[in-house]
């Protein structure tokens, strides 16, 4: 499988006019790739996830395309993108462990989500226990309600629905945030066991957790202020980051075994910008310990090295 | 400013929902009726006037005459007042009770609102017709604060608990936990911390038990456990059926006042689910 | 300054309150003047409760909670009020602090009503904008605006603001920065490292052993009420004991390293008897057997100012 997002952009209306959630996303997804997409809140990480799939107003298309498998997907079009929902693309909404009916055993739930889907339970029956072994999760459960379940059981078993048909592209929206340490290692492993037994293609990986992201991705792309900041392998972005937002993001992280009175970390200065009326050019320009006149154009997204993507001027030579 | 922003924007919506609005025209309506209504009458309500008795609307009598030949429309009128009388202060009373209880269980939890729940489920079980004609026994003459008093005595369970529940859920926010480490008195965080975060909800419930008021004093007027002493839409129907206006096909006498509960009720229940279109901004169309 | 002694919330459960639910069990430690201490646990492990039970937000079923020696476990009224002139809370939700109909100064004016009532307007000002100052924020700012109008981590330096214009000595930080973004985060842990050295004590919950480490130099490591683990927590951090702070270290997600391969027992039923050790069921320690759940495990003493709660040590 194979996707390529070039120029999208959305924007959310509002009474108050446009906010510009997402602006000229472009970049591209390969076969087995795992892909983890960090930044703070109000970067449009889940803007962007959800764009792919579910695209309902107050969000608007304003331009772009998104292409699966030399298919440009409907993505403008909610009742043409319900062929690809589910089959081709799925996502694990952010909060989805919280979201499953509590009335419902969780058997029936599936059962009548697949219906939906024209899929037969019966059919599917023995694989969707198959799956719920992969994830160590006993069969019993299809049996009992949401809330006899820890979280890292009801997000486990969320992942195994989502991931039924076998999708091309999985979008897991900050499935990891709400567990305990010892869940999100295991759910975030039990991702890349899918990927690896093929339950989905690619994955994008939504978090703010960039730490988690060192353990699964294989690329990762920062995110800023609806603009894509840096994009590349897992190794360059956390050992050799270009970009200054990526470089001051990584040093804001705490580890254990970094004390305060050995050595003071530095937080980034000031506040994202509001994006109803975002500042031209780059969005960093104003936290930015770099910022010169060239950055009140919009910095193109551009491959510095194999497979390293970076949108500064500073770091790609005013001229580029 | 955002003060008067935050109240522009509940104008704006308030203005635009149709329901509201409608509501609140009929209401008003009703209102200046019963306000202004008896002073465009020359009669006395229980003067007896047409020696024909029960009479069609005319010129003379606008909402025509009873069986005995009284004004129908001046007995409309004042039947308005005592109305609108103890929806207020039969609602009132309700309200206010369901407040007091409320509160105190919601926020104290524990024994104190076990208590007082079992308080509330006794009054909501009490069979209040049979507890009316007991006292309606006693007393020889009922005004209509005796209406309201009774009204609100018994009507406020469906306050409390919808309170209480409130009340509940707004005790565990952290912004509670805030005041009681400033050192605030529980009364004070009740009255200065919870109620006010409940201001959409207190107006609504006032709303619910000024409209069930209405209709309660209604059913106790109609089968005669109303005020003796005064006048009100539910005893113009009581009086109406009583002497014959189904049969004499007097539909002037018994109609208008029905048609006026009906409506007024009505409107108050469209009026309050607009309000709640206006303050919960999820259920607003956009 | 601060000490707990054996302090037990035990909670009535099931029908009829039969049975009782230890979310806090027999806990003992105290915080000295000037100190940082973390209490690392996961959800469910009692921390949460146990910064309640200090705030006095919820009562102490059994044991002893003092202050400068004095027993502030059943205060109320106008003695709970002196209390919270000296201690003081900050909450994990930036958000759900404040009142959303009110402007966020309100915090400030309630305070003023409570504990300030004969100090004059001009005063006032001067005293809220040093208390601002001191946090980092800049008065005109952030002053007369509702709480939606001002981002998480200001809103945070807000709260604790506010516990600094009274005379906190001893200030609760329940999970302050966990909703807060990566790069606000780390200026909030900040700010409470350089309280910490103007000699305020903090008692710092999180569930994160990153920034327990950075700013604390005790810590306590809890599991379903229980104490696993105690100490320095530079020894802690060096050199963990307890099976369960082994299995923590191991998950926690880092930039240096991958994952080991750790097979964790993620069904683990839990025993809700308050008698024997809380993660009996979840321990891969080899050499463990019926004897842990005969009774709770003390705290043995394997190193200075290091302490484990395990039998099998």
């Amino acid at each position: 499988m194979s996707l390529r997002v070039e120029n999208l952009t959305v924007y959310y209306q509002t009474l108050r006019g446009d906010v510009r959630a997402l602006e000229d996303a472009t970049f591209g997804l390969s076969d087995g790739e795992i892909m983890g997409l960090a930044g703070e809140s109000g970067c449009g990480k889940t803007t962007l996830g959800q764009s792919l799939i579910y695209l309902v107003p107050p969000m608007k298309l304003v331009k772009g395309r998104v292409i699966l498998d030399e298919d440009v997907l409907p993505i403008n079009d909610t009742g043409k993108m319900d062929d690809f929902r589910y089959k081709k693309i799925s996502i694990i909404p952010q909060y989805a462990m919280n979201a499953m009916n509590p009335i419902r055993k969780i058997g029936k739930m599936t059962e009548e989500l697949l219906r939906s889907k024209k899929v037969d339970f019966k059919a599917i029956l023995p694989e969707l226990k198959r799956r719920l072994d992969l994830v160590k999760l006993p069969q019993e459960v299809l049996d009992m309600y949401p809330i006899e379940l820890s979280g890292g059981m009801k997000q486990r078993m969320v992942m195994v629905i989502s991931t039924l048909l076998n999708p091309a592209l999985l979008i897991a929206d900050e499935i990891t945030s709400a567990l305990d340490v010892a869940s999100q290692k295991a759910v975030a492993e039990m991702l890349v066991e899918f990927r690896n037994q093929d339950c989905c293609n690619s994955a994008i990986v939504i978090t703010h957790d960039i730490s988690i992201l060192y353990q699964i991705a294989d690329n990762i792309m920062i995110m800023y202020a609806g603009q894509i900041a840096e994009k590349g392998t897992t190794k360059t972005i956390i050992n050799t980051p270009r970009h200054p937002y990526t470089k001051m993001l990584i040093s804001t992280l705490p580890e254990v075994g970094i004390r305060h009175d050995e050595k003071r970390l530095a937080g980034i200065p000031g506040n994202p910008p509001l994006l109803l009326n975002p500042p031209a050019g780059c969005r960093f320009r104003d936290r930015c310990p770099v910022a010169f006149e060239k950055c009140l154009d919009v910095p193109p997204f551009i491959e510095i090295k194999p497979r390293h993507f970076i949108a500064c001027w500073k770091e790609t030579g005013a001229n580029a | 400013m955002n003060d008067q922003k935050k109240k522009n924007e509940f104008l704006f919506f308030s203005l635009r929902n149709k329901k509201l609005v409608a509501g609140l025209i009929i209401i008003i309506f009703f209102l200046v009726l019963g306000f202004v209504g008896p002073i465009f009458s020359p009669y006395k309500p229980f003067a007896y006037l047409n020696p024909l008795g029960a009479q069609p609307p005319s010129m003379k009598y606008w909402f025509g005459t009873t069986f005995f030949g009284q004004d129908v429309f001046t007995q409309f009128v004042l039947g308005l007042r005592a109305t609108f009388l103890v929806g207020a202060i039969g609602g009132g009373i309700g309200t206010l009770l369901g407040m007091f209880i409320g509160f105190t269980a919601g926020y104290r939890g524990g024994m104190v609102d076990e208590i007082l729940n079992i308080i509330t489920n006794i009054i909501l079980v009490i069979p209040t017709l049979a507890v009316l004609l007991i006292i309606a026994a006693y007393l020889q003459v009922r005004s209509v604060f005796t209406e309201c008093l009774f009204i609100g005595f018994t009507a406020w369970p469906w306050a409390a608990r919808a309170i209480r529940a409130q009340t509940f859920t707004l005790r565990t926010r952290e912004f509670v936990d805030l005041a009681r480490m400033s050192g605030m008195k529980p009364l004070k965080i009740i009255f200065k911390e919870i109620a006010p975060n409940m201001m959409s909800y207190l107006v609504m419930t006032f709303i619910l038990q000024f409209g069930g008021a209405i209709l309660i004093a209604a059913t106790l007027d109609f089968i005669g456990l109303g005020p003796t002493n005064a006048i009100s839409l539910g005893l113009m129907m009581q009086i109406s059926v009583l002497w014959g206006a189904l049969q004499l096909g007097s539909w002037w006498w018994f109609i208008p006042p029905g048609l006026a509960i009906t409506i007024i009720v009505g409107s108050l229940y469209i009026m309050n689910v607009g309000l709640d279109e206006v303050f919960n901004p999820k259920l607003r169309e956009m | 300054m601060l000490r707990l002694d054996h302090v037990s919330k035990i909670y009535k459960v099931g029908t009829f309150g039969g049975k009782e639910l230890h979310a806090v069990n027999d806990i003992s430690f105290d915080v000295n003047v000037g100190e940082v201490m973390s209490l690392i646990g996961e959800s469910g492990s009692g921390k949460s409760t146990i910064g309640k039970m200090i705030l006095r937000l919820i009562s102490v079923s059994a044991g002893t909670l003092s202050f400068d020696s004095i027993d502030v476990s059943t205060l109320k009224g106008g003695a709970l009020k002196e209390y919270y002139r000296n201690v003081q809370g900050v909450f994990q939700d930036p958000f759900s602090s404040y009142n959303p109909i009110f402007k966020a100064d309100r915090i400030f004016s309630i305070i003023r009503e409570e504990f300030f009532p004969e100090v004059d307007g001009e005063e006032w000002t001067q005293k809220v904008h040093k208390s601002l100052e001191s946090v980092g924020l800049n008065p005109e700012h952030v002053l007369n605006k509702f709480p939606h109008q001002l981002s998480g981590g200001q809103l945070q330096r807000f709260l604790i603001a506010r516990a600094l214009l009274l005379d906190t000595k001893f200030l609760v930080a329940d999970e302050i920065i966990s909703m807060l973004d990566a790069s606000t985060r780390i200026d909030v842990l900040n700010l409470l490292a350089d309280l910490k050295a103007r000699g305020l004590s903090i008692l710092f919950i999180t569930h994160d052993l990153s920034l327990g480490y950075y700013i604390s130099d005790k810590s306590l490591i809890l599991y379903r009420g229980c104490i696993t683990e105690s100490g320095s927590t530079q020894k802690i951090y060096k050199k963990p004991y307890h099976p369960y702070t082994k299995m923590l270290m191991a998950s926690v997600p880092r930039l240096d390293r991958k994952w080991e391969k750790m097979e964790i027992d993620l069904k683990g039923e839990h025993s809700t008897s308050p008698v024997g050790c809380s993660y009996f069921a979840r321990c891969q320690l080899v050499g463990k057997d019926e004897s842990c759940m005969e009774s709770n495990p003390t705290l043995i003493e394997v190193e200075p100012d290091h302490f484990v709660a395990c039998s099998k040590l």
